[in-house]
Order: C-alpha cells, then sequence, then structure tokens
C-alpha cells in the first residue's frame, strides 16, 4: 500500500490508458467516478438548491412588508406556509447550499487538484456521497409536497413541538425534513473522511504540511469539526424520529422525556457547523486575496492556529443559543465567558487577512472584489456576535431580528459570497473559459450594496423589538407603526433587487461556459498546483507521469531576484 | 440605542440598554479601527505600473506587533465586556429581590392565561383573578412570576421590560420584574410553537396603584 | 471499473489509507455512541426510579453476549494475525467464526427482546426501554453492518486478495465490540 511515490509510473500509466475509449454521456456525468465531476455535480446541485433557498426569502419577506397580499409569482402566505418557507429557508441554505457548495463542491474539486493527486483516495466512496446527497435532495424538496404541507417548527427543530405531529400538525412534513437531514449528514460524513484521508495520506511528493494551500486545510478543519459535532446530533436524530413514529417519548416532559436535551445535541452541533462553513469560506478568501495583491499570507501558521484554536473553542459554546431557555442561569455565566473569547482568534484572522494586503500590488478583478467584501461584511457580523453573546443583553436581543441580522451578515458572506469568490477565481479552470468581467463587477456591486439594504434595516427592526418567525405584525401594536413597516419594505425592496441582479450571474456564469474567452493554464497566475494543469485538467488531472512535485509552499509571491512575481509550487527553482 | 426605538419600562430594562450600548461602543471602535485600515491598505497598495509587490512572510517582528499588540487589547475589551454582562445577567436573572406580589403565566397553544393574586396578595387562594392574553401589574412593585407551559416551548417576552425566558412544559421557571411606568404594551411570543406563533400576542396593563385596586375590585366574584 | 487512482497508493503519513479512513470512521461513530450514552446518562442520573425498570433487564443474557463478542474479537485478531502471514484462506475462516459470533449475539437479542416485548416493556413503556432498545438497536445495526462487510472481506482474503482488509474490518469489529463493553454496565449492570 505504502511504497514510495517513484513507483507510481507504472501503475498509474495503465490506469490512465483504460480511459480513453468514449464513456457514453451518462457514466461520464453520473455514474463518474471523478472528482471533479462529482465537484460540479454538488455545485450545480448547490446551485439549484440556492434558488428554493433564495425564493423562499422572496416570499417570505414580500407578505412581511405588504401583509396578506397575493405574492407575485406564489399566492397569498398562511400562517402555515410562513412557518414551513421560513424554516426550510433556513434548513436548504446551510444544509444544501452552504455545505455542499463550500465544502463538497469546491473540496472534491480542489483538494487532488491542488495536493497534486489524480484523484480522492476513494472515488466510490465519493460517488457514494453524492448519491445519498442527490436523495436528501429529493426528500427536503418532498417534504414539502406532501399532504399538510413542509415542516414549520423553524430550522433548529425544538421538540416537543417538532415531535408530535398534534403539535406541528405536518405528520409527513416533519418526518421527511428529519430524514432528509439525517441523509445530509450521512452524505457529508462519508465525504468528510475521504477529504481528511485525501489530504493526509495523498499529498504530491514533496509537499510538506506547511506547503498545503490555506483552503484545503480549512475544509479538512470544518470536515473534521462537523464529524467531531453531528455525532449527539445523528443520536438525537433517531431519537426524535421515533418520537414522531414510534411513540417513544424521549422528548416529551409529560412522559419523562426532555425537551432541553434536543436543544443541547443541536447546539452542541449548531454551533461549530456555523465554523464549519465559516471556516473553507475564509480558506476561499486567503487563495484568492494571496493570488490578487502579489503577496504571501501573512503568517501562514498562525492563521493556521487561529482556525484550529476556533474550532476547539466552537465545542464550549453551544449553550449561547439556550441562555433563557430554562437552563440553570448560572450555567449561562460560563457559556458567556466561552463565546465572547472566540472573538480573539478570529478577530486574528481577520487581521492577518488584512495584514497581508500591506506591502502588494492590488488588482481589483472580481473574484477580489468578492473576497474584499467577504473580509467587510463578515466583520459587521462578526461584531454583532458579541452583545448576543454577552448573557445579559441576549435576554433581550434573544429571537429578535437583531439576531437574524447578525448571523445573515455572517451567512450572506460566507455562503453567498463565499460561493461567488470561489467560483468567479476558479471558474477558469472548471470550464477552461473566463467570465465576463464587466458583468461580473455590475453584478458585484449589485449584490454587495443590496444585501446592506436588506441587513440593516432588520438589526434596527430587532433592536426595537421585533420577533423572529412571526408572519404578521399587525398584531403587535408595537410593532406595526409606519416606522418599522417602512424599514421592513426597505429590506424587501433590497432583496428584490438582490434577488433580479442575480440572473446577471446565472447568464455570466452560463453564457461564459460556453462562449467565454478561452483561458489559459494560469490566467491568474497563481502558485498553487491546480494552475500547472490544463483548464479543465483531463481525466487524472495530469498525465499519469507528470504529477507535480513540491518544493515551495503556496504563496510565494514577489520573492526577490526572479522576473516573475510569483514562483509557482512545481517549479525546481 | 435601544431606548431611542423603544421605552425602557423595567428596573432592569435600563441596565440592559447601557450594556447593549456599552458594548457597542467597543466593539464598534475596533469595527471601524479595523475597516479603516483595511480600506486604508487597499487604496495604497492599489496596483501601480511599475511598483512591484513585497515578499513579507509575517515573522518580522516590527510587522508582527500590528497583530500582538491588537491581540492583547482585544483580551482585554472582551474581560470588559464579559464582567459587565455577567453582572447584568445576575441582577436580572440570577438574584431575585424579595417579591411584593407573584403572579402565574400559564402558555398554551396559542394564547396566554394569567393568573392574579388578586385582593389578598397570595397565589392560590380563591380570590385569584384568572385572565386570558392581558396580564394587569401595579406600577412600582416586585412581581414574581411562574412560567409555565402546557404543551409546547413557549416564550414569554415583554420587550418594554427587555425581559424574555422560555417556557417549559414540565417545568415551574420563576422569574421577576418591577414595572416603571403606566400604560399597556406587548407581551409576545418568542419561540415558535406552530402555526399560531405569529399571533400568540397579549397585552401588559401597567396601572397606577389606585386604578389596579379598581381594576381588582372590578373583578370580585368573577 | 476504473483502476485505483494513484492518489489511494501514496502514503504521505504512513499509515495506509484504508486503515486511516477506518480510524476517521471510528472517530465519527464514537461521537454517535457518546451522544447516545450522554443523552442517557444525563436522563439516568436525574432519574433514580429508572431502576426499577433497569431491574428487568436479563443480565446473564448480557454477560453472555459480552462474553460472545469479547471472543468473536479474539477471532478477529487470529484472522489478522493470518492475513499478515499471507494465509487467506485460513484468515477467511476466522472471519466466517467472527460473523458467527455476530450472529450468536444477535439471535440472543432477538430473544432477549422477545421475552421482554412480550411481558410488556416495550420501546414505549417507559424512557428507560426507549434508552435501552435505541442504544442497543443502534448498536446491532452496527453488528450487522461488521458481519456484512466481514463475509464481503472474507470472499477476497480467501483468494488472498487485499489482505490488508482483514485488519480494517478487524479494528472495526473491536470499536463495535467496545461500544457493547459500555453499553451492559449501563443497560444492564447499574440496577
Ligand atoms: C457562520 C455563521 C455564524 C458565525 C461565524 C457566527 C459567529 C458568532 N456568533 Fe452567531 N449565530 C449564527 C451564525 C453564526 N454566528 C446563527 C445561524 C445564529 C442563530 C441560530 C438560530 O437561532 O436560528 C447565531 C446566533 C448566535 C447567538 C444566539 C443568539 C440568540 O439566539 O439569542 C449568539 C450568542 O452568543 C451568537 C454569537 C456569535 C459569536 C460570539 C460569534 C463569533 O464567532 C464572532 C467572532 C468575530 C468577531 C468578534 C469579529 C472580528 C473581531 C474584531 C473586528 C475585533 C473586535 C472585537 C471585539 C473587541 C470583541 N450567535
Ligand atoms: C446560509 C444561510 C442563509 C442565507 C444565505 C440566507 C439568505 C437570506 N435570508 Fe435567511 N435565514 C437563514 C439562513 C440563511 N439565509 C436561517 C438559518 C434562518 C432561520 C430560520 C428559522 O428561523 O428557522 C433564516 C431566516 C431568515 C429570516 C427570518 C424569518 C423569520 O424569522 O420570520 C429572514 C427575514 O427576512 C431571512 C431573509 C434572508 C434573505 C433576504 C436572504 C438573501 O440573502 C437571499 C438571497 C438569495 C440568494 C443570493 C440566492 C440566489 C443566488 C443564486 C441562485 C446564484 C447562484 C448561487 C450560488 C453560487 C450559491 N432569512
Ligand atoms: Cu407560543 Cu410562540
Ligand atoms: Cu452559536
Amino acid at each position: 500500500m505504502s511504497e514510495p511515490a517513484s513507483t507510481h509510473h507504472a501503475h498509474g500509466h495503465g490506469a490512465h490508458d483504460d480511459h480513453h475509449h468514449e464513456e457514453n454521456f451518462f457514466l461520464k456525468y453520473f455514474w463518474s467516478t471523478d472528482h471533479k465531476v462529482i465537484g460540479m455535480q454538488y455545485l450545480l446541485t448547490g446551485m439549484f438548491m440556492a434558488l428554493f433557498g433564495g425564493f423562499f426569502p422572496y416570499v417570505f419577506r414580500m407578505q412581511l412588508a405588504f401583509p396578506g397580499i397575493s405574492v407575485p409569482f406564489y399566492g397569498v402566505v398562511s400562517p402555515t406556509e410562513y412557518n414551513a418557507l421560513v424554516t426550510n429557508h433556513g434548513t436548504v441554505m446551510i444544509f444544501w447550499v452552504a455545505m455542499p457548495v463550500l465544502i463538497a463542491a469546491f473540496g472534491n474539486y480542489l483538494i487532488p487538484l491542488m495536493i497534486g493527486a489524480d484523484d480522492m483516495v476513494f472515488p466510490r466512496l465519493n460517488r457514494l456521497s453524492y448519491q445519498v446527497f442527490a436523495v436528501s435532495v429529493v426528500v427536503i424538496i418532498a417534504s414539502f409536497l406532501v399532504p399538510q404541507g413542509g415542516f414549520g417548527g423553524a430550522w433548529t427543530a425544538y421538540p416537543p413541538l417538532s415531535a408530535n405531529p398534534d403539535y406541528n400538525l405536518t405528520p409527513w412534513g416533519s418526518t421527511l425534513w428529519l430524514v432528509a437531514v439525517a441523509l445530509e449528514f450521512i452524505a457529508f460524513l462519508i465525504g468528510g473522511i475521504n477529504f481528511i484521508t485525501t489530504a493526509m495520506n495523498s499529498r504530491a511528493p514533496g509537499m510538506r504540511w506547511s506547503d498545503v494551500p490555506m483552503v484545503v486545510w480549512m475544509i479538512c478543519i470544518a470536515s473534521i469539526l462537523f464529524m467531531a459535532s453531528v455525532g449527539p446530533l445523528m443520536a438525537g436524530a433517531v431519537m426524535l424520529a421515533f418520537d414522531q413514529n414510534l411513540g417513544t417519548h424521549f422528548f416529551d416532559p409529560k412522559a419523562g422525556g426532555d425537551p432541553i436535551l434536543w436543544q443541547h445535541l443541536f447546539w452542541f452541533f449548531g454551533h461549530p457547523e456555523v465554523y464549519v462553513v465559516l471556516l473553507p469560506a475564509t480558506g476561499i478568501v486567503a487563495e484568492v486575496i494571496t493570488t490578487f495583491s502579489r503577496k504571501k499570507l501573512f503568517g501562514y501558521k498562525t492563521i493556521l492556529y487561529t482556525a484550529i484554536g476556533t474550532g476547539v473553542l466552537s465545542f464550549f459554546v453551544w449553550a449561547h443559543h439556550q441562555f433563557i431557555a430554562g437552563i440553570d442561569p448560572r450555567m449561562a455565566n460560563v457559556f458567556t465567558v466561552t463565546t465572547v473569547l472566540i472573538s480573539i482568534p478570529i478577530a486574528e484572522m481577520m487581521f492577518l487577512f488584512i495584514a497581508t494586503l500591506y506591502g502588494g500590488s492590488i488588482r481589483f478583478k472580481t473574484p477580489m472584489l468578492w473576497a474584499l467584501s467577504f473580509i467587510a461584511l463578515f466583520m459587521i457580523g462578526g461584531v454583532t456576535g458579541i452583545p448576543l453573546g454577552a448573557s445579559g443583553s441576549d435576554i433581550y436581543l434573544h429571537d429578535s431580528y437583531y439576531v437574524i441580522a447578525h448571523f445573515h451578515y455572517t451567512f450572506f458572506p460566507i455562503a453567498i459570497i463565499g460561493s461567488f469568490t470561489a467560483l468567479t477565481y476558479w471558474f477558469p479552470k472548471m470550464f477552461g473559459r473566463m467570465m465576463n468581467e464587466t458583468l461580473g463587477q455590475v453584478h458585484f456591486w449589485i449584490t454587495a450594496i443590496a444585501v446592506n439594504g436588506i441587513f440593516i434595516p432588520l438589526f434596527v427592526l430587532g433592536a426595537a423589538g421585533q420577533h423572529r418567525r412571526i408572519y404578521n405584525y399587525n398584531h403587535f401594536a408595537q410593532l406595526s407603526t409606519p416606522d418599522l413597516q417602512a424599514l421592513r419594505i426597505l429590506a424587501t425592496v433590497s432583496l428584490v433587487i438582490l434577488l433580479l441582479a442575480q440572473f446577471l450571474f446565472l447568464f455570466n456564469f452560463f453564457y461564459s461556459m460556453f462562449f467565454g474567452e478561452k483561458a489559459s493554464k494560469n490566467p491568474w497566475k497563481g502558485c498553487t498546483l491546480e494552475w500547472t494543469t490544463e483548464s479543465p485538467p483531463g481525466h487524472g488531472n495530469w498525465p499519469a507521469d507528470q504529477l507535480p512535485t513540491v518544493y515551495r509552499g503556496p504563496y510565494e509571491y514577489g520573492v526577490e531576484g526572479r522576473d516573475e512575481d510569483y514562483w509557482p509550487q512545481n517549479v525546481p527553482n | 440605542m435601544i431606548e431611542r426605538l423603544i421605552q425602557p419600562v423595567s428596573t432592569f430594562a435600563g441596565d440592559i440598554d447601557q450594556l447593549f450600548f456599552g458594548i457597542h461602543m467597543v466593539v464598534g471602535f475596533w469595527f471601524f479601527l479595523v475597516q479603516g485600515m483595511f480600506f486604508y491598505l487597499l487604496f495604497r497598495y492599489r496596483y501601480r505600473e511599475g511598483v512591484p509587490t513585497t515578499y513579507v512572510t509575517g515573522k518580522e517582528k516590527h510587522l508582527k506587533k500590528w497583530i500582538n499588540i491588537p491581540h492583547i487589547l482585544i483580551i482585554l475589551c472582551d474581560v470588559g465586556v464579559i464582567f459587565f454582562a455577567v453582572q447584568t445577567w445576575y441582577n436580572v436573572k440570577q438574584n431575585l429581590p424579595e417579591a411584593d406580589a407573584t403572579i402565574r403565566i400559564v402558555s398554551q397553544q396559542w394564547a396566554w392565561s394569567f393568573v392574579h393574586p388578586g385582593e389578598d396578595g397570595e397565589l392560590g387562594t380563591d380570590d385569584d383573578i384568572k385572565t386570558v392574553d392581558e396580564l394587569h401589574v401595579q406600577e412600582g412593585m416586585t412581581y414574581h412570576f411562574q412560567l409555565e407551559s402546557r404543551d409546547v416551548l413557549h416564550s414569554f417576552s415583554v420587550p418594554v421590560f427587555r425581559l424574555k425566558q422560555d417556557a417549559v412544559p414540565g417545568r415551574v421557571i420563576t422569574g421577576w420584574f418591577e414595572p416603571m411606568h403606566t400604560g399597556v404594551y406587548d407581551i409576545q411570543c418568542a419561540e415558535m410553537c406552530g402555526i399560531g406563533h405569529g399571533i400568540m400576542g397579549a397585552r401588559i396593563h401597567i396601572e397606577s396603584a389606585e386604578d389596579h385596586a379598581a381594576w381588582i375590585a372590578s373583578k370580585k366574584g368573577t | 471499473m476504473h483502476g485505483k487512482p494513484i492518489a489511494n497508493t501514496r502514503s504521505a503519513t504512513g499509515i495506509p489509507t484504508a486503515k486511516l479512513a477506518v480510524y476517521w470512521l471510528i472517530g465519527s461513530e464514537i461521537v454517535i455512541f457518546g451522544g447516545v450514552l450522554i443523552s442517557y446518562l444525563m436522563h439516568r442520573l436525574g432519574h433514580p426510579e429508572w431502576a426499577y425498570d433497569a431491574a428487568h433487564t436479563q443480565t446473564w443474557i448480557g454477560a453472555i453476549n459480552t462474553f460472545i463478542l469479547l471472543t468473536s474479537s479474539l477471532f478477529a485478531v487470529q484472522a489478522h494475525h493470518f492475513a499478515e502471514k499471507k494465509e487467506g484462506a485460513t484468515a477467511a475462516r476466522w472471519l466466517y467464526l467472527t460473523a458467527l459470533g455476530g450472529g450468536m449475539f444477535l439471535c440472543l437479542k432477538a430473544y432477549e427482546w422477545y421475552g421482554e416485548i412480550s411481558h410488556g416493556y416495550t420501546i414505549t413503556a417507559a424512557p428507560f426501554w426507549s434508552f435501552y432498545y435505541t442504544a442497543a438497536g443502534i448498536h446491532a445495526s452496527h453488528v450487522i453492518a461488521g458481519m456484512i462487510i466481514m463475509l464481503f472481506v472474507a470472499q477476497t482474503a480467501k483468494k488472498n486478495e487485499e489482505l490488508h482488509r482483514v485488519e480494517n474490518v478487524g479494528l472495526y469489529w473491536h470499536f463495535v465490540d467496545l461500544v457493547w463493553i459500555f453499553l451492559f454496565p449501563l443497560l444492564y449492570i447499574a440496577k
């Protein structure tokens, strides 16, 4: 199993020759074990789900801005539908957009290319991971087509509401929702094991751990975090499923169960989960800012330590979602301390990214604009986590729109901006063509401005006492004032603008895929290994006898005494 | 900042508003500092013809201090935030002052019922006053509340009090508040509790001593 | 069929790739069982009265099952031993024996559950029983999975192919065994 790398030639060559025959379309795109194809499958599925995840807020925000109207392309929103839309918006965005795009799509696509391997170590397991994921997609979509409609008990699915159809009135929706989420977890566990073992074992000859590109590190750390935190929730999901369908009472206080137990299991996963999506996005940003500022990453190892530190700390903060949930009030103090302290590694990471710009030669191409806007906007989300983590002020802010605004200022930069950063940056590699720069910039500016138009009003609304998951504020005298309504309308209008701008992107994406200008191997002059092969890379990524060997770190930009301002990892000298 | 948007009506509302304001000052300072630095660097080191990039690893002492000093200052700020946060929390949630009266709050899908102590000031006696979706309290009195739920999780939230507490079936959770100004304000349910979550509101009537006595008298025998 | 990727033949850590993956798999399973067990323990400590229900578990069946699983783990070690010596056929025989141990475990379990259910101690009877069936049920599903994988591995091992898999499936089996070592005292002995 573990022969030295030099013996690979013969073996690899044989394997490569097998693939010169034409595969039929089905085998090539649906039954492939090629990590690039699987990455693409995840990407397109994630983008498809983003259409749902983006359409739902359009519907429910229209309802909030203009209560009771018949929403164009949807109709009148009933309270049940409102709840189901919000619940599934949250669930879909996190589990079917952020995770598949940031981790699975780019993890699959980039890990082998960036570590100089021809594929994942377990290609068939990889295919299985996508297939399980595809089933989960079908199940979650099915969950809102069943009688009584989709699950509406919030993405946190707190029992007893979620456990008992007498309370939630969606016997089918809630079970299918749970099954879909569990399947998705399984897909990511399989995928994660594959990512981690690949990165650990299959690096190109010469690649030390400090030569591994940051995004690979981040995806692996995220996969480990996910793996370590999701277990208890898997167990909890089994228990909840039994409560729903077999009549057990794990979470039902009337028969000796405990609803708070679920909250612990959920948030023990839920909080690390936010860093599971954060870290890959920061990894992507690290790649892009180094390339476009022509700078070595400032403090590579320190960034790594901050990521690991964040990951470790994230296991000790979960109860900050439960300060007022009826847990022992003394516990809140412990969790306030850990929560506020997590600002330290994250602040440090942001500082290091910003310090990377120092002394550079910054080019504001579309991917760079996205990466920079990630830093600028994520910081808003980050600092507003502090008033929430401070137990005293969370008494007021909990479950208000302040929380909503806080986490959209983290999630939007991560899931949407992070994805755009990665897509625009690696598009030439993935499809062999360049995206249109002008369209890309127009799309960037509209999106980046509109997102503030959505979520800044929500901070104000939250501070004014507006609660979450309420389909019509007219029932509350203090919340139905014209001033507050104006803010709601502002948010909704900004959202509509933002959504319309996405058509620019989709057009650019599909148009450039077929008609864009042909891309060279290394259009951005990057140092990492994926830029040393064809765009798009062929089967096996490199000809089997030319797999790269690594001589240096991934960010050697501007080294003195060289003609070029970059020094690819695979060039001997 | 909050008090501009919504009136503070309990004795601890002001503390929470202050804490909120204080934290925002601290993080706001850092936020603008960091963003300022960020945009300055973007402008200063933008691409210019003929100006090469530099090779910096991040190990240089004179540059590293730009990370390390803020790092230590942030730890100090964190300690401050934690101190004031815990102090406020302790006063609102952990330390219950002596009660003048106790009320019971029962939540269920999707209504609130309130049990007031009535004339004798004692809960659990015959003259208790039960109401649905309206709570009557007297200005300047310290209340304890016993919060219960009959079915799923709910959350008793009075924005003007800055008070929120989840109701958990099978448990009785005790908390306190002391209303400051008379008026009628919203009570909301702040925990997803099913289809009617969005309409699960109630009103709190804060009355002067005379008005409150009059209200109790009017309920006598019902 | 696609050939094995070159990636699969590298080993930068020095640990064979498949073994590394098994370690990660076991790691991810530990947290699943950890979740069940910690949930159970929190409840159990909070509800001394569960002991009445726990008193109805049949300790001796649990004990025999513990013994069976431990023995089968020993067989798995034997299988590994012969796989190291490249004696695939012998290794396969030991694997069959290991799987047989799993089968006996399941039969006893079925007998035990049948008895309990017919006495009315069903999964909904009391919270203790919910945990009892859920924890042991998740464990049993791992036993089944382990057996199936073992039979597949035995098929290839017989032909002296992919002998490294014998060790890997053995590792997994030890883990499944270990989980039972935790479950047994918690569900049967603590009364
Ligand atoms: C990826 C998403 C993401 C990220 C990264 C974060 C990051 C953080 N979150 Fe957030 N959070 C969510 C997603 C996320 N969160 C979601 C989805 C919810 C709601 C779930 C629900 O109920 O539905 C939530 C809710 C939530 C709550 C519960 C609120 C409530 O319901 O009552 C709390 C409370 O502590 C919290 C805190 C924090 C903190 C302290 C951080 C920290 O990691 C932030 C650290 C970063 C910084 C601090 C910025 C950089 C630092 C500086 C510029 C230096 C200056 C700073 C200081 C001096 C402190 N979050
Ligand atoms: C990753 C997470 C994520 C993302 C990106 C978003 C994006 C958005 N969210 Fe959401 N949201 C949540 C996670 C997320 N949300 C969660 C967890 C909840 C809580 C649910 C609960 O309470 O249970 C929530 C709740 C929530 C509420 C509260 C509802 C309520 O409590 O009543 C609101 C209200 O305005 C809202 C609005 C929006 C809006 C306007 C966007 C917009 O930014 C959306 C814009 C959409 C797009 C930009 C997608 C279209 C883009 C493409 C098709 C391009 C291709 C795509 C890729 C390259 C990926 N969200
Ligand atoms: Cu009751 Cu929400
Ligand atoms: Cu959190």
